[in-house]
């Protein structure tokens, strides 16, 4: 009776998922056996892995592995159809819709960067912004000195300072990931999901993008899903290799590099 | 923040200002001008004015999901159409015993039909207060009913463009039932007075144009406020990448429901405005042509600034009533070859052309 009252705490309106979250274990997400297939195909089989408090974790895999479906079934895109997924001790992902997720501390960066084209930068910051996001809230909203500052902040974290007044669909497509990464840490989230960071980058937006990601872990937990091997090579402490919907492998850098497993599905081809 | 929203909005500086002048210019032209002289406007002429005014209204309700929310309706003539009815069902019951058979308590066509009491959906519409609630409540709850399905289930683009044409459809179809008690294809009509005043006084129809522009700038400042506030940006944003704007957290059913609820009850507003000016409704109304129209109005005026809905529904009536009369077989025609002359020549519409850019 107890523990299924305190599952259900999260649905208390009066609490907040910040008051419900339970961190006294020090792990922030739990996935535990999950699995999604779509027609027959196993696009996820019984994946099993953990995200620790401000951790900065790296996802390899070769395509269809199951790297963005596993970032669906966390953010709520994708219910699976096997498995739990917990945020903290106490709240229950696959419960939540995609709102609440992002409302409980999850943002999510895009594998194509997406952002507001036809917005300014600052009003992308703007409408990121954590808050009350309901309809007329959002109708009588006004900035006020502290979120102003706090959008000054982040435009100078993600070095968007001098863009604030240009167009979104105006910027470089490596300008626009750093503005989604900066929309997503408007959103002050627990734990930050971004796949493919540097695709279509230049090796100096590239050390910049390694750059803001470390200096991000630590305040927040980072998943980074990427492709480029130098990249993952120059920022990862723990990596995680995905085949087939599962873990193939886990560890630093050079214990996953030196599994032979790995070598023969990716790393060696 | 109103104040601030229009400081910065050229267009709709002037559209208002023309309808201040407007509000001013035509009473005084009609009813203080005598009938013989050249600046004299004729009471057929100020209805056919205020007539079009509804249309604008309409077409910034509409404006205000497709431009700004993406969602492309081909069902607005319906929440017009009820709106419509509802005035006209109160405008049927002021007609009291001085219909062709003299039935204080039953509208001619339901004397005609043999039916012996009045419905129970007739009884309130007596009364103007319950008959103007309807004008918005009816609209505004089919739009809940239908956006709260349809938003629900994530229905978006062309999917949600034809079951809003389904309902137009399917409405019509009932409307022109006579079991509905609505009067059937022959709809609401032969009005007599609306308040007391005659519907063939000058200057009922001289009040009836105010309000209509009126209602056009008051429905107009209120969509502005919404677009200008960051729930309007947040529309936009959800228009231009819904996902984006999910995973940040907000709820876009609830916001394209509101919206999309707010705009049907313009749309209503309008209707009302529309059926005692032409003095008939019926469910031609409903017909899903009609809705496409007023899509049509948009995308000349320019989408996505309200006061190029306006101006669009404006103009393209005017050349309707202006070809209907002078070339009626070429009416379609010329509306057909407009809405594609736009789209490939002028994709942001008149208001496209006289855009003032705002800086950078």
């Amino acid at each position: 009776m107890g523990a299924q009252h305190e599952q259900w705490e999260y649905l208390n309106p009066g609490k907040t998922f910040a008051e419900t979250l339970n961190l006294s274990h020090h792990t922030l997400l739990y996935v535990e056996g999950v699995s999604v297939s779509f027609d027959g195909f196993k696009a996820l089989d019984a994946l099993s892995f953990y995200i620790d408090v401000g951790e900065l974790r790296c996802v390899i895999g070769p395509n269809g592995a199951g790297k963005t479906t596993m970032m669906d079934v966390i953010t709520g895109k994708t219910r699976p159809d096997r498995g739990i997924v917990y945020f903290g001790q106490t709240i229950d992902l696959l419960k939540l819709d995609e709102p609440q997720i992002a409302q409980a501390g999850i943002g999510r960066k895009f594998q194509k960067p997406t952002v507001f084209e036809h917005h300014t930068v600052l009003e992308n910051l703007e409408l990121a912004m954590a808050g009350d996001k309901r309809v007329l809230r959002t109708l009588f909203a006004r900035l006020t000195g502290p979120q102003r500052d706090r959008i000054e902040e982040v435009l100078g974290i993600i070095g968007l300072t001098d863009a604030a007044r240009q167009s979104a669909g105006a910027l470089s497509h490596g300008q626009k990931q750093w503005l989604e990464i900066g929309m997503l840490l408007m959103q002050d989230p627990l734990l930050l999901l971004v796949d493919e960071p540097v695709a279509g980058m230049t090796h100096q937006e590239m050390d910049r993008t390694a750059e803001l990601l470390t200096s991000l872990a630590g305040r927040h937990s980072v998943v980074v899903v990427e492709h480029d091997m130098d990249f993952v090579r120059s920022i990862a402490k723990k990596v995680t290799v995905l085949h087939q919907g599962r873990v193939l492998a886990e560890g630093s850098m050079e214990q996953v590099q030196s599994d032979p497993r790995v070598v023969e599905v990716y790393l060696g081809e | 923040m109103l104040l601030e929203a229009l400081r910065t909005d050229r267009g709709g500086q002037v559209l208002l200002a023309i309808l201040a002048v407007a509000v001013v210019v035509v009473p005084v032209l009609n009813l203080a001008v005598p009938p013989d002289s050249p600046l004299y406007l004729s009471t057929y002429t100020v209805t056919l004015l205020g007539k079009y005014l509804t249309y604008a209204l309409l077409a910034v309700a509409v404006d205000l999901v497709w431009g700004y929310l993406g969602i492309l309706s081909l069902g607005h003539g319906a929440f017009f159409a009820l709106g419509g009815y509802a005035m006209g069902m109160y405008l049927m019951r002021q007609i009291g015993e001085r219909g062709v058979y003299g039935n204080a308590d039953l509208p001619d066509f339901m004397v005609f039909l043999n039916l012996q009491e009045l419905p129970w959906f007739w009884h309130g519409f007596g009364q103007l207060w319950f008959a103007l609630l309807m004008v918005g409540l009816v609209p505004g709850l089919l739009a809940f009913v239908f956006g709260y399905l349809a938003f629900r289930s994530r229905v978006t683009g062309v999917y949600l463009s034809i079951i809003t044409q389904a309902l137009t459809y399917a409405l019509m179809l009932a409307f022109y039932r006579n079991e509905m008690g609505f009067g059937g294809n022959n709809g609401l009509t032969d009005f007599k007075d609306l308040m007391g005043f005659s519907l063939q006084d000058d200057r009922t129809r001289v009040a009836l144009f105010v309000l209509s522009a009126v209602a056009l700038a008051g429905g107009y400042v209120a969509c502005r406020g919404i677009v200008a506030s960051r729930l309007g940006r947040l529309m936009i944003g959800i228009r231009d990448a819904e996902g984006r704007a999910r995973f940040l957290g907000y709820r876009v059913e609830h916001v394209k429901l509101a919206v999309f609820t707010f705009s049907a009850v313009l749309a209503g507003i309008a209707g009302a405005l529309y059926v005692p000016q032409v003095g008939i409704i019926n469910p031609n109304e409903f017909s899903p042509l009609n809705s496409i129209e007023i899509v049509i109005w948009v995308a000349v005026g320019g989408r996505a600034t309200l006061y190029g809905a306006a101006a669009g529904a404006l103009l393209v009536n005017y050349a309707k009533t202006y070809f209907t009369g002078a070339l009626p077989e070429v009416w379609l025609f010329a509306l057909g070859g407009l809405f594609v002359l736009v789209t490939l020549l002028l994709p942001r519409g008149i208001a496209g052309l006289l855009r003032i850019r705002r800086p950078a």
